[in-house]
Order: structure tokens, then C-alpha cells, then sequence
């Protein structure tokens, strides 16, 4: 009997199949059929998943061969699955989140027209085929499709509602950025052919380490981290992800926060050995990683629209992932990944049912008090906030503090810098939850009173609630239980061997218990405090007529990255392509094709004179010419 | 005589003829010209022909050494006649559409 896992490809051909039904015969499906189709898809592919979980959680791992793309002489690049510990944990959050925010879906869109509607699951079947891809490929041309697909399906879905122009550009904004992040991938799966001879995963970590030279792998590595910044909004390429809230609120927390901005830290996870081979590369990504962090906490600081918050958020998130991936803690970050994902879904997916509740009002400073309108987004909101402040004992305490620690054993300082970038966290997420759900309603509309959100929406809050408070308990540090670390050990073999090559040249102590318990009970401490400060200062909110402060005008105003960018790439590009169009292309390229014309035109013109239609001149022509010829023949 | 009285006679037959293609326009003197030309060729032939046998004889060759020229003019007057006919039938065409043999006139091509 074959195994069982080579059926692997059913993964990702239930969401091709759903794509195509509901793209297809987008005019045809009543709402409620393209919504079922479209979750369903997804739902059978969450139940596979989760029995290739299981095969996989009792060791029978696998690498399924299908065809060959390209087969050059020794050169080939098969079309792979590849089922580990570490695709098929990706393989459960992307098809169980995903799942979840499909039911969402259905209630959340339901306002669009059946065509829209279908058109809208299409594309979120789409992007979960793609981010399976992703994940599932065996090597770094199947992982560069997915990535590619699901660059596309961002850009599909944030420019969703294509009549605003402001929308349109968001998303033209995101492809732009990700475009320049796959070129440094691309670069580097061509360096890999070329220094490797291959791009399987397997048939690369084999040879390492080895005799490859250390500057390719520094060059492949810091290549393949340009990609991840584009797609995982990484300093300098964040700048698409608050723009992207312009899609609807289940694609920014599908897309946009659960699964494939952490398509990055996959790829990084995935290539632990080339990293750990190349330790200023984890320098880089750890101090890009820290300063995302910081830049994107204090920005959401001053934010005042719901979802930016989370977006700015997110990108901060993302910068822990990458401070833990820096310092080696790859389960860390895998953790993150994961426990983000519940949380960070689950609050995107509240803020969604208050938008929904408020009639797409999106400014903070016009909610308040919601707390007795929406008593489960409420609650499941404040879980989702307390997750990601880092209170025990949520899910999100455990993840980051994984990452801190190994950010302390790395460097103290490291470790500071993260402490001041979860205050802000905890500071910014309560500034949000106090402004949205306690207080006085400060709504416009006072005579229509908002309602809860209808069950589709509820029960996947009540599902990522229950995920968030639990999904810690998969990483309990050694510091409580002895080997009660399940995640570290279920990704154990995967990144053994970086872990491994990283412990050869680096001598990071880790921390002894006493340090650690300081470090951990300071830090719940600190929390604690920004939290009930964060709420006391905000539950008497008014909208504020002054002048805020200039450092807060700085905040509010991104610290004006958009305008930098805008000013020294946007606008010079813009004033050489006029360059180019005004004086290259007008006077010259175009007067060079014009004036070839003229001179053909103007001698063909001269040269007509000499047909006169005369038969003497035709005869002394011929006459004249024929003595000259006979005398050059003669006389040669 | 001496062949330079032939290549003269024939080189200012010639001349006349080609003078006069050049500057008659009446298709018919045109015509007669070209005739002109065509028969100082052959005078050529038939002056060099007697020269060559004459030569050839003298030094013992075979008596037919030399002939082949002859053989040409015939070639010639037979293509001439030819194309007289053809060209005398195309001029009486040209009569009967426009009344007129000046070659000038028919012009239209150029327009």
C-alpha cells in the first residue's frame, strides 16, 4: 500500500477546485452556495490536514514526487510536496484559521451582491491554494509559486472594492513592494542553483555544512531575507501593510495577519541551517527584526483608526518573529507564528464585527462604551488583547516570551529593546480596547443603537478566543515543567541540525532560572501597569480640539516614512520617466524614426524628376551609360 | 582594300544611326536608324570574315576557317526582320489611336 501522504496534492486542489467553481460561475451562485462552497473547500482540507498532522505526529514523514518542471542535463527541478513537522503545523493555521475566517465571511460580506460575493471567495480560495503551495512545496521554486500567488491574491483582495481609487492604489502599493522583495528572492534561488546545483530543501541542507564558501551563503541568505521583508513587511518594506487595511476586515486578517505575512518567517524557519551558517545575516535579520518592532509599537501609538492599529501591530509582531528567528530561537519564532495567528485573527475579526456594528465607521474616537452592545466581541477582544500584551497564562506570554529570552541570552540589550516594545504593545492594544469598549459611546448615531454581530461572526471569535488562551500551553517553558516544551520537541528534527551549527560558534548562556524568573515576573509587572495606566488614561476619552505635541504629531504621522519614500524614490523616478518620455523618447527616439521617413519621402520626391517620360532622354541615358560601362569594362 | 576602310564605314554608319535614334523623333526614322546600325554591324562581320579566311587559307588551314560570321549576319537580318514586322505593327497601332508617330507623344506614363 503507498503511503498515504502521497495524496498530499488534495491539500491544496480543494481550494483550486472551490476557486474555480465560484470564479467561474460567479453569475450563477446564489450567496449562500459560493459562501458554503467556498468554507466547505477549505473545511475538507483542514480535516486532511489535520490526519496528515497526526501521520506526521507519529513520525511517517514525506516527500512527494510528482513531476519534474524543468529536467536539464543533471539540473531538474521536481514539482514536490514536501509533509514535516514544520509544513504540516503551517498546513493546520493556514486551513484552520482560514476556515474559520471563511465562516466569518459569510456573514461579514454579506451586503455585496452574489457576483461580488462569489468573486470574494474565489479570490480567499485562491490565496489558501497558494499559501498551501507555499508551505507544502519541497523546494524554493514550488515555495516561490506559492509566493507569487499569494503576492497576487493580496493584491486581489485589498483592492477588493476596485471603485475607490484609494483602494486600488493600496493594493498597486502592496505588489509594487512585494515585487522588489521576490526580485532579492529570485536572486537568491538563482545564486542556489548556481552554488548548490540544486533547490530542493533536502538536497541544500545536505551539503551543508560543507565546502560552500561562507559569502554565498551570506549573499544567498541576506538575498532570500530581501523576499522576506517585502512579503513579511520588514523594515524598509512595511510601508504596504497599513495601506493594505483597505481590503475587506476577514482578508486583513487572513492575509494580513494570520498567514502570509508569516510566509517570511516560514521561509527563514525553513532555511535554519543556511542561516545558522551565516551568522551576520542573523545579526541582520535580528536588528531589522528589533527596530520593525520598535518603529511600528510607537507608530500605533498615535493611531486612531481601528485597523491600523492592528496593521502597525502586526508589523511589530513580525519584527519579534524576525528578533527570534536573529537569535536562533526558530521554535520561538514558529511559536509566535502560530500563536499570532490566533490572536491577532481573532482581534482582527473583532475589530471586523465592531466595524460591522458601527456601519463601517473605522475612527476610534467615535466608539466607546460598546461593551453592553457587543458583549461576545467584547469579551473575546479583551482576550485577544490580554494574548497579546503577553499576560499569563494566554498564549501570546508563553510565545514572546520565548523570544525574549532568547534575545537576553544574545544580547541584554536585545532583550530591553523587546521589554520597551511589548509596553508599548500592551499600552497601544489597551489604548484600543478602552477606547472602543469602555467610556461613553461617542457614536454619531445615537438613535440606532449597535447590535451584536449575527453567529457566523461570533462563534469563530468564541473558536480563536479559545485558541488564544490555550495555544501556549503547546510551549511550556523549561523554566515551569521539565519537557513540557511540545512544540520544541515535535519541531525538533527540523531544526536540529541549525540549532546544532548555531551552538558550535555561539556560546549564549542560557539564563539561569533565578535570572529568568526576575526577568519574567519584571516584565508581567511592567505590563500590568502600562495596562491599568493605558485604561485609566483612555476610559475618559473626549475628542480633543488642541494641538497635539510634536512628537505625537511625528507618531501620527508615521514618522512621515510615506513622504520620505514618496520624496526620494516616488517623485525622482517619476521626474526621470517625464526625462525620458519629454526628451528622450519625443525629441529623440521619435524625431530619429520621423526624420529616416522624411529623408526616404523627400529624396523619393527628388528622384521622380529624373522619370520624364521622354523616350530620348530614357535612349541617351542608355546610350551614355553603355560607353561608360563598355569603356570601364575595356580598360580594367 | 584594307580593312580600315571597313571598321570607318561601319563605325560612321553607326555613329548615324545612333545620332539619329537620338535626336529624330518620328518613330518610323527611329526605326530605320536602328536598321542602320544593325547592317554596319554586319558589314563588320562579313569585312573581318573575308580578312580571317583569306589569312587562314594562306597559312594552310581548311577551307572553312572563318566562315562562322557570315553565319551571324544571317542571324542578324533573320531577328531584324522579325522585329520590324513587330515594331512596324506596334507604330501602325500607335497610328490609328493617335494619329501621330512622334514617340514624345506618348507620354502618359510619367503623370
Amino acid at each position: 500500500m503507498t503511503n498515504f501522504l502521497h495524496y498530499a496534492w488534495l491539500i491544496p486542489s480543494l481550494p483550486l477546485l472551490g476557486f474555480l467553481i465560484n470564479g467561474l460561475l460567479r453569475n450563477k451562485l446564489s450567496k449562500t452556495v459560493s459562501g458554503g462552497i467556498g468554507s466547505a473547500v477549505i473545511l475538507a482540507s483542514f480535516l486532511l490536514s489535520l490526519y496528515f498532522f497526526v501521520q506526521v505526529k507519529n513520525g511517517n514523514t514525506y516527500t512527494a514526487h510528482y513531476f519534474d518542471f524543468i529536467s536539464v542535463g543533471q539540473f531538474s527541478i521536481p514539482f514536490a510536496f514536501q509533509i514535516d513537522q514544520l509544513s504540516s503545523l503551517f498546513l493546520l493555521i493556514i486551513t484552520g484559521v482560514g476556515f474559520l475566517i471563511h465562516v466569518y465571511s459569510t456573514a461579514y460580506m454579506h451586503h455585496e451582491t452574489a457576483p461580488h460575493f462569489a468573486r470574494y471567495f474565489a479570490y480567499l480560495n485562491l490565496f489558501v491554494f497558494s499559501m498551501l503551495l507555499l508551505v507544502m512545496g519541497a523546494n524554493y521554486v514550488v515555495m516561490f509559486m506559492g509566493w507569487e500567488g499569494v503576492g497576487l491574491c493580496s493584491y486581489l483582495l485589498i483592492g477588493y472594492w476596485f471603485k475607490n481609487n484609494d483602494y486600488n492604489n493600496a493594493a498597486k502599493k502592496a505588489f509594487v513592494m512585494n515585487r522588489i522583495g521576490d526580485l532579492g528572492f529570485l536572486v537568491a534561488v538563482f545564486w542556489m542553483m548556481q552554488v548548490f546545483g540544486t533547490v530542493d530543501y533536502a538536497g541544500v541542507f545536505k551539503q551543508l555544512p560543507g565546502s560552500i564558501p561562507t559569502s554565498a551563503i551570506v549573499g544567498i541568505t541576506l538575498c532570500l531575507f530581501v523576499g522576506a521583508m517585502g512579503k513579511s513587511a520588514q523594515i524598509p518594506l512595511y510601508t504596504w501593510l497599513p495601506d493594505a487595511m483597505a481590503g475587506p476586515t476577514p482578508v486583513s486578517a487572513l492575509i494580513h495577519a494570520a498567514t502570509m505575512v508569516t510566509a517570511g518567517i516560514y521561509m527563514i524557519a525553513r532555511s535554519n541551517v543556511l542561516y545558522a551558517l551565516a551568522p551576520t545575516t542573523m545579526t541582520v535579520v535580528a536588528l531589522v527584526g528589533l527596530a520593525t518592532a520598535l518603529l511600528a509599537a510607537t507608530i500605533a501609538l498615535r493611531q486612531n483608526d481601528i485597523k491600523k492599529v492592528l496593521a502597525y501591530s502586526t508589523v511589530s509582531q513580525l519584527g519579534y518573529m524576525f528578533l527570534g528567528l536573529g537569535v536562533g530561537a526558530f521554535t520561538g519564532a514558529v511559536f509566535h507564528v502560530m500563536t499570532h495567528a490566533f490572536f491577532k485573527a481573532l482581534l482582527f475579526l473583532g475589530a471586523g464585527s465592531v466595524i460591522h456594528a458601527m456601519h463601517h465607521e473605522q475612527d476610534m474616537r467615535h466608539y466607546g462604551g460598546l461593551k453592553k452592545y457587543l458583549p461576545i466581541t467584547h469579551f473575546t477582544m479583551l482576550i485577544g488583547c490580554l494574548a497579546i500584551a503577553g499576560i499569563p497564562p494566554l498564549s501570546g506570554f508563553f510565545s514572546k516570551d520565548e523570544i525574549l529570552i532568547h534575545a537576553f541570552a544574545a544580547n541584554p540589550l536585545y532583550y530591553v529593546a523587546g521589554i520597551a516594545g511589548a509596553l508599548m504593545t500592551a499600552f497601544y492594544m489597551f489604548r484600543l480596547y478602552t477606547m472602543t469598549f469602555l467610556g461613553s459611546h461617542r457614536g454619531h448615531n445615537h438613535d440606532e443603537k449597535p447590535h451584536e454581530s449575527p453567529l457566523a461572526m461570533t462563534v469563530p471569535l468564541m473558536v480563536l478566543a479559545a485558541l488564544a488562551v490555550g495555544a501556549g500551553f503547546l510551549g511550556i517553558p523549561e523554566l515551569f515543567a521539565h519537557q513540557a516544551h511540545l512544540l520544541q520537541s515535535f519541531l525538533h528534527p527540523i531544526f536540529e541540525k541549525g540549532e546544532s551549527i548555531m551552538a558550535s560558534y555561539s556560546h549564549h548562556q542560557h539564563p539561569s532560572h533565578n535570572v529568568e524568573w526576575a526577568l519574567l515576573a519584571g516584565s508581567v509587572g511592567l505590563i500590568v501597569i502600562v495596562i491599568f495606566f493605558a485604561i485609566r488614561k483612555f476610559s475618559k476619552f473626549t475628542i480633543s480640539t488642541g494641538q497635539p505635541s510634536k512628537f505625537a504629531q511625528l507618531l501620527e504621522g508615521k514618522w512621515y516614512v510615506d513622504e520620505l519614500y514618496d520624496a526620494v524614490i516616488v517623485k525622482p523616478l517619476l521626474r526621470f520617466g517625464g526625462f525620458l518620455n519629454t526628451v528622450i523618447e519625443k525629441s529623440g527616439i521619435d524625431k530619429a524614426v520621423n526624420g529616416i521617413g522624411k529623408f526616404v519621402q523627400y529624396s523619393s520626391r527628388q528622384m521622380r524628376l529624373l522619370q520624364s517620360g521622354n523616350v530620348g532622354n530614357y535612349v541617351l541615358i542608355m546610350v551614355v551609360a553603355l560607353i561608360i560601362i563598355i569603356r570601364i569594362i575595356l580598360y580594367n | 582594300m584594307p580593312i580600315h576602310y571597313y571598321i570607318y564605314q561601319a563605325c560612321v554608319l553607326f555613329s548615324i544611326g545612333v545620332a539619329g535614334v537620338l535626336t529624330r523623333r518620328n518613330a518610323i526614322i527611329i526605326f530605320m536608324c536602328i536598321e542602320l546600325m544593325l547592317n554596319s554591324v554586319n558589314l563588320l562581320l562579313v569585312a573581318f570574315s573575308k580578312l580571317h579566311y583569306a589569312r587562314a587559307v594562306a597559312a594552310g588551314a581548311a577551307p572553312t576557317t572563318g566562315t562562322e560570321a557570315q553565319l551571324f549576319v544571317f542571324f542578324i537580318m533573320v531577328v531584324a526582320a522579325a522585329e520590324v514586322s513587330v515594331g512596324l505593327a506596334i507604330i501602325v497601332m500607335m497610328y490609328r489611336n493617335v494619329h501621330n508617330v512622334d514617340i514624345n507623344f506618348l507620354n502618359r506614363l510619367k503623370h
